[in-house]
Formats: C-alpha cells, sequence, structure tokens
C-alpha cells in the first residue's frame, strides 16, 4: 500500500466509525499526518529497534505541535490571570472555579487535553468561605471536568495536608463515580492527617482513586515543586515532558544471546538510539514547532522551557528476566518469586540506569542533565509485557511480599512508577487498615500505590481510570465519552486486566 | 514450656480490630456453642486418628500414636474435619511464643497491631502473655478477642500488656446462656463491667439469632451496664453479628438469618442508649 492509499484508508475508517464521538474521530484524524510527515529524522539505526519492537515512539508522530506532558503553574494563574485569554485573578470561589474551567481548555498535551489539573485543594481552599456554598460549586465542577475533559489521563493532586477543600473533592468523588478527572494524595504519613488519608483510601476502594504518592520521597524529586501527572507521572510543575520514548526490555531480551550479551551489547545499543531520538524529537519541538516560540503559556511564564525534560520508559522487566532465566538454562525461575530471578532484575536495571544516566542531552537540565526512567504502563496491543517493573498479573505474590517487591524496585523510576491492588469488599469496612498498609509500603521503598474494591465501577487499567460499565458499552460498538476506554478494552482483552489477583484484606 | 496449639494465623486482617493486623486463631474453646461457625477449633485433638484415612494427600498421619499434620501437603479440602468426631482439627501447629513472634515480625511494618483469637484464647494464657509481651516490644498494638468466661480481674499481668478485649456476649440470660454454651454466664457479665470500668473493653460482639436466643434482652442489658461509660465518651464497639449457617453443626442448620428490620431495631436500642460505633455483620 502507498502512502496515499494508506491515509484513505485510515481517514475513511475514523470517519465511519460509529463507535467514536465527535471529538474522538476529530483527534484521530489529526494524528493521522505525523505518522507519514517526517519534520525531523531519527537516528540511523533507530528503524530496526522498532521494527523489532525493541523500541516504541508510542506514536507521537514525527511532527508534534506540543510537548507530551504540561505542568503549568496554576498557582501563578490564581495570583496573575491571563492576559492572553483575558482572565483577571478571581476574588472568590466561582470566579476561581470559572477561571479554571477557561484555562484548561488551552492546555495541550498528548492526549489534547490537560493532563495535570494541579493542587486542587491548595488551589481552592483560600476562596472558600462558606461551605455549603463550596460544596455545590465544586461538586459541579467536577461534573465538568468530567464531561468535558473526555480523558481520565486529566490528574488532580491533593494533599499532603488536609483541607476542606480536600473533603470536598473527595465527597464529591466518592458521590458521582466519575473516572476523570484521575486524582492522587501526595502522601506524607508525617503531614497527612490519619483521618484524611483514611478517607482517601475509603475513596480509592470505593471509585478506584485517590491513588497514594510518597510524597516525603517525591518533594525531592527536582528543585521546586512537582505534580502527579496522566498515569502516576511525576514531573516539575512549570514544565513537564517534552516526550516519552520507551524501551522494551521483553524483546531486548529476545534480542540477547546471553545475559551479558544483553548488558552489553543490545541495551547500549537501544539506551543510545532511544536517546538520541528523543534528542532529535525535542530539538524539532523546541526550534521548528510552534509551541515553545508562541504558546501563550510559555510567553506568560506559566510554563518554563528549562523546567521540562524527556522520559525513558521501561516496560517488560518481569518478562526480559524470566526469558534470561530460560535463557541461561533455568526455566521457571520466575521475577518476584525467586531471589535469584530479582537480582538479575537489579542487575538489568542496575546496567540501564548507569547507561540512561552516562548519556548526557542538553534537554533535561531539570532531571540532572539526563533522561529520566520511568515505568511505562504499556500500551493496549502489548501482549505479554508487563507495565515498568510489575510482577505479571496471574503471577502475583503474598501481599506483603508484593509491597516489599514493590519496594525493592520502585526507586530507579524517578519520573513515575506504581502498583495496583485490586482487594474484597470487606476492606471498605476499615479502610484505616489499607493505610497501614501504605505506610508499611512506603517505609520499604515503595513509591506510588493504587487500589480499588472488586466491587467497583470505576476501576485502574494500568495507570488510568476506566468504569467497567463504559468498556462493556464499547465492547458492544457504542460510543463513549471517554476516550481512553478504548485502551482499556485493549488492555482487558489483552492483558488480563481484570484477572488481577484480588487481595482479601 | 509454654507453647500454644495454632489453628490458624491471617497475616493481615481489617476485620479483627483497628487497622491493619495480624491474627492468631488459638485452638481449644471452653464454651460449646449450638451455632459456632467454626466447631472445629472447640476441641482439643485426643489422636484417635479418624482423620488419617480420609485425608486424601497424606499430609495427616500417625506417628507413634500421635496424628500429626503437615501444611505443605495439606490440599485444604476439609474432610479431616468433617471425619472428626469430636470436633477438634488435626490441622493445628504446636508453636512456641519465639517462632509466633518470628512469623510476626515478618509482618512489620504492615501491621498496626496484633489480634489473638480462637478458640478462647485464654485457655493458652501463658503463650498469650509471651507474645503480647513480644508484640510490645515491636511497638505493636495488642487485642484479645474473649468469649469472656475467663476472669480478667485475677490477672494483672496479662492485663497490663493487653491493650483492650473485644468480648462475645452470648446472651444476658443465663439459662438461655447455659443452654446454648453449656457454661454460665457469670463470668462473661462481669467482664463487662469490669473491662470498661477500666477502660479496656474494645468492642461488644454479640450474634443474633431469630427464635432461639432472647436477641433484644441481651442487647438491652449490655446497653444498661456500657450507657455510662459511652455518655463518659468511651470509645467501645458494639458489633451486632448476624446468625449465618454457614460450617454450623446440625441442630442449627435450618434457623433463618435475621432480618434487616429487626437487626436495624436492636442498633437503634444501642444508638439510643449512647453508643457512637454500632455496627452490623
Amino acid at each position: 500500500m502507498n502512502i496515499e492509499q494508506e491515509i484513505t484508508q485510515s481517514t475513511l475508517r475514523i470517519v465511519g466509525d460509529t463507535s467514536l464521538t465527535h471529538e474522538q474521530a476529530m483527534m484521530n484524524l489529526s494524528k493521522i499526518p505525523g505518522q507519514f510527515v517526517y519534520g525531523f529524522l531519527p537516528p540511523q539505526g533507530y528503524g530496526k529497534l522498532l521494527n523489532q519492537g525493541v523500541l516504541s515512539d508510542l506514536g507521537e508522530g514525527y511532527a508534534p505541535i506540543c510537548p507530551r506532558y504540561i505542568l503549568p503553574d496554576y498557582d501563578l494563574f490564581l495570583k496573575k490571570g491571563c492576559s492572553f485569554l483575558r482572565i483577571d485573578p478571581p476574588k472568590d470561589l466561582f470566579e476561581a472555579i470559572e477561571a479554571l474551567k477557561m484555562f484548561y481548555r488551552h492546555i495541550p498535551s498528548i492526549t489534547n487535553f490537560p493532563v495535570y489539573l494541579g493542587r486542587l485543594d491548595r488551589m481552592l481552599q483560600p476562596f472558600i468561605r462558606d461551605e455549603a456554598e463550596a460544596r455545590r460549586l465544586i461538586r459541579h465542577f467536577m461534573i465538568f471536568l468530567d464531561r468535558t475533559i473526555s480523558d481520565s489521563y486529566a490528574h488532580a493532586n491533593i494533599g499532603p495536608e488536609a483541607t476542606l477543600a480536600g473533603e470536598i473533592i473527595l465527597d464529591c468523588d466518592y458521590e458521582l463515580q466519575n473516572a476523570t478527572p484521575s486524582i492522587t494524595l501526595l502522601y506524607d504519613p508525617a503531614i497527612t492527617p490519619d483521618a484524611f488519608a483514611a478517607r482517601c483510601a475509603r475513596n480509592d476502594l470505593a471509585c478506584a482513586k485517590p491513588s497514594f504518592a510518597n510524597d516525603a520521597v517525591y518533594k525531592n524529586a527536582y528543585a521546586g515543586e512537582y505534580g502527579i501527572a496522566s498515569c502516576y507521572n511525576v514531573l516539575p510543575v512549570g514544565g513537564g515532558a517534552f516526550t516519552l520514548a520507551r524501551l522494551n526490555l521483553k524483546a531486548a531480551a529476545e534480542q540477547a544471546q546471553s545475559t551479558e550479551d544483553l548488558l552489553e551489547r543490545v541495551l547500549p545499543e537501544a539506551v543510545a538510539l532511544n536517546c538520541a531520538f528523543m534528542d532529535e524529537k525535542i530539538k524539532f519541538l523546541i526550534e521548528k514547532s510552534l509551541f515553545f516560540r508562541s504558546n501563550f503559556l510559555v510567553q506568560e511564564g506559566f510554563l518554563h522551557l528549562d523546567r521540562f525534560t524527556g522520559m525513558f520508559g521501561v516496560v517488560g522487566l518481569a518478562e526480559c528476566v524470566n526469558h534470561l532465566e530460560a535463557l541461561e538454562g533455568r526455566a521457571g525461575v520466575l521475577y518476584g518469586h525467586s531471589g535469584a530471578a530479582d537480582s538479575l532484575a537489579h542487575r538489568v536495571m542496575t546496567r540501564l540506569t548507569e547507561l540512561v544516566h552516562a548519556y548526557k542531552s542538553p534537554y533535561c537540565a531539570v532531571s540532572g542533565g539526563h533522561y529520566s526512567l520511568h515505568a511505562q504502563v504499556g500500551l493496549d496491543i502489548d501482549i505479554g509485557v508487563s507495565s515498568g517493573a510489575r510482577i505479571p498479573i496471574g503471577d502475583e505474590i503474598e501481599l506483603y511480599a508484593h509491597l516489599r517487591h514493590a519496594g525493592q524496585f520502585h526507586p530507579y523510576f524517578h519520573s513515575g512508577v506504581g502498583d495496583i491492588f485490586p482487594f474484597e469488599v470487606t476492606a471498605k469496612r476499615n479502610p484505616e487498615s489499607m493505610v497501614d498498609l501504605i505506610k508499611g509500603a512506603f517505609s520499604v521503598g515503595m513509591r506510588y500505590f493504587s487500589a480499588y474494591a472488586s466491587d467497583a465501577d470505576v476501576i485502574r487499567i494500568t495507570g488510568y481510570l476506566v468504569k467497567k460499565s463504559d468498556i462493556e458499552k464499547l465492547a458492544r460498538g457504542e460510543a463513549v465519552q471517554q476516550d481512553n476506554v478504548i485502551w482499556g478494552l485493549g488492555e482487558v482483552q489483552n492483558s488480563h486486566i481484570l484477572d488481577r489477583k484480588v487481595r482479601s484484606l | 514450656m509454654i507453647a500454644a496449639l495454632v489453628n490458624r494465623i491471617l497475616p493481615f486482617s481489617s476485620v479483627d480490630g483497628p487497622g491493619n493486623r495480624t491474627v492468631f486463631f488459638l485452638q481449644g474453646c471452653n464454651f460449646n456453642c449450638g451455632y459456632c461457625h467454626n466447631p472445629e477449633t472447640i476441641h482439643v485433638c485426643n489422636n484417635c486418628g479418624a482423620c488419617v484415612s480420609a485425608c486424601p494427600t497424606g499430609a495427616i498421619r500417625l506417628v507413634e500414636g500421635k496424628v500429626t499434620y503437615q501444611r505443605s501437603v495439606c490440599c485444604a479440602c476439609d474432610a479431616c474435619l468433617r471425619a472428626c468426631p469430636r470436633d477438634a482439627s488435626p490441622k493445628v501447629d504446636v508453636m512456641q511464643p519465639e517462632q509466633a513472634l518470628g512469623i510476626l515480625s515478618g509482618n512489620l511494618p504492615f501491621i498496626r497491631g496484633i489480634t489473638v483469637s480462637g478458640g478462647e484464647c485464654t485457655l493458652q494464657r501463658d503463650f498469650v502473655l509471651a507474645l503480647f509481651r513480644g508484640a510490645k516490644q515491636m511497638g505493636l498494638g495488642t487485642l484479645l478477642d474473649s468469649n469472656g468466661n475467663y476472669d480478667f480481674e485475677q490477672d494483672e499481668e496479662l492485663l497490663s500488656v493487653c491493650d483492650g478485649v473485644m468480648l462475645d456476649v452470648k446472651c444476658a440470660d443465663p439459662d438461655a446462656h447455659r443452654t446454648l454454651t453449656e457454661q454460665s454466664n457469670e463470668l462473661v457479665l462481669k467482664n463487662l463491667a469490669f473491662l470498661a470500668s477500666i477502660g479496656k473493653l474494645e468492642e461488644v460482639r454479640t450474634v443474633v439469632v431469630p427464635g432461639v436466643l432472647p436477641n433484644e434482652d441481651t442487647v438491652r442489658q449490655v446497653c444498661a451496664v456500657l450507657a455510662p461509660y459511652w455518655a463518659a465518651g468511651a470509645p467501645i464497639g458494639y458489633k451486632l453479628i448476624r446468625f449465618r449457617p454457614l460450617g454450623v453443626r446440625e441442630g442449627f442448620r435450618s434457623v433463618p438469618v435475621p432480618n434487616d428490620e429487626s437487626m436495624e431495631h436492636l442498633r437503634g436500642i444501642a444508638l439510643q442508649a449512647g453508643c457512637a460505633n454500632v455496627s452490623i455483620l
């Protein structure tokens, strides 16, 4: 098929697809040119690793118009307003919410929706005068977010302090049972009161959010403030990530003759190419693309070029290690189940870290001059590849051992990592018990914890949230408002998301 | 020698006291409740060997006249429990406090406490004492789940390392209690008042059995004792548990589950008496 035929076929497929909303069809159409137009060229040799599945460009295309993840400085916006959008600084809660609604509409990202909504409790708390009014306004604000941001990568942060605004957000979210926005509690047991953490755990079981981020560790991730965006990405506020390009460790291991060969030949080549690929893309984004040269978010100081970095995504550590063990004649020695396999996993991750950190790039001063390792959650089309460093679904181990295992491997991934645990409904009676687990897990190194109860409608797929009822609708061929339900359906079919081990507590 | 017979250990539980806790279930009980839903915890094995031939995997064997159990081979089919003529369980580990504490420390830092249940754990009081002492040294909370047939007032030593007791008050009426449990409830009622008075009553539990027990009378009598403590702000919980015919012995299999209305009625009585934390299970 030539390019013209391919474009025609893709276009007509989207235009005629009754399972898409107008918005989804429009956005899918907008992705087509980037697959055929080369605004920059990937480095020599990149194509080979792309075809082998060792590397993936994650569908960002070759003529990006904006950075992948954007975390604007919302505090500045609420303080100064925005001259481009002709928005004055808000004076009360109604105005603050209206201002944010307008502003969010203009925050792009890879999904065309904002992936970071700010520290919502802290942003709204100063404007609260009357609790009843605040409850009514925030409730409608949250409905607005779900119905207009058709994508649950949109992520609000709350905590670590308990506030009335935070309580109201949690109460509304518990009642509304929406997939958007995703919410993370920036959790520090030394700061967050137990009662507030328990309230968050209650919500987490009922509607899969908020997740818990290890604030005591993450607050030192970058100079200045960090935020949790998209799935669980840890990025600088006032900046974000230019791009995310990933390495599939399973596919890499399959190209290797031995463990040594992986560590000394396959990985060095893959890391160099993945980093050089990001260099080229970022260069285009900064020098040729419009965003950093003309967008009001940059011009008015809501974003700073020097607070962006590139994310080096990793998937399939478990399958990589299991493959290497089999290659070395130890089939059945499994990641998560064997100390030897876990030691090998540490060797792989130590080597990978060394290689990624040794590659100096001019575009990531905020993350130490090198790209930042990230446990990528996977793609809906991946089969038999686990997210980041997770133990495969179906292969899970006893809960405490699982949490300790996560605690060993989370620290490798500075720009985000996480594990997900479904619980039996009995846990709902005692959310404090889940808080105890999280406290323990954070103290042994875990960075990000997500849960949901086995009867919840809103569940976490790999990092983002989807209503199970929406997946069922889409599976019947009916359109649903939220666009990432399509990824959710793919993950359910290809990665057995609904088969995660349910923990009794 | 203060080894105990341990029926089961739950590494994590959200239903045996506040937060996440490790729970030890000890074998043997001095009540013989008709409605017990795990009657195999009541008696202690007398090595009759009836279960040995019932075991399909060879996990249970008779060695020098003693029934031995190998957990790693067990397929958890419970054929042994059905074969047992005396409501005991061969699936019991003899455990020294040091071993139990080793298991417990492996669950740090994910738990805030330990709960010892049964059977009736006070029957193996020395083991419980050693376990609680060790748990305290680890900074853990200590709760004891008891049928109340033990004179806590005479055991200051145990209470000094026990944060609180979760007390079953099965029936306030002495005759009905004796019919149900084959024992007097004198000590139970004494403990209800005593433990509340020293601030060591964590919660009270009453299983509601329609048509068999005078449930409302029991709830009212418990509330009458606890009302002054609730009024003074004591956070003593009251759990009202629906009888369910799961795992019970012959005589109780056809007893119905109480309906929502009757449970709510009982909850109303406790709420009115001033209990801030009444739950229905």
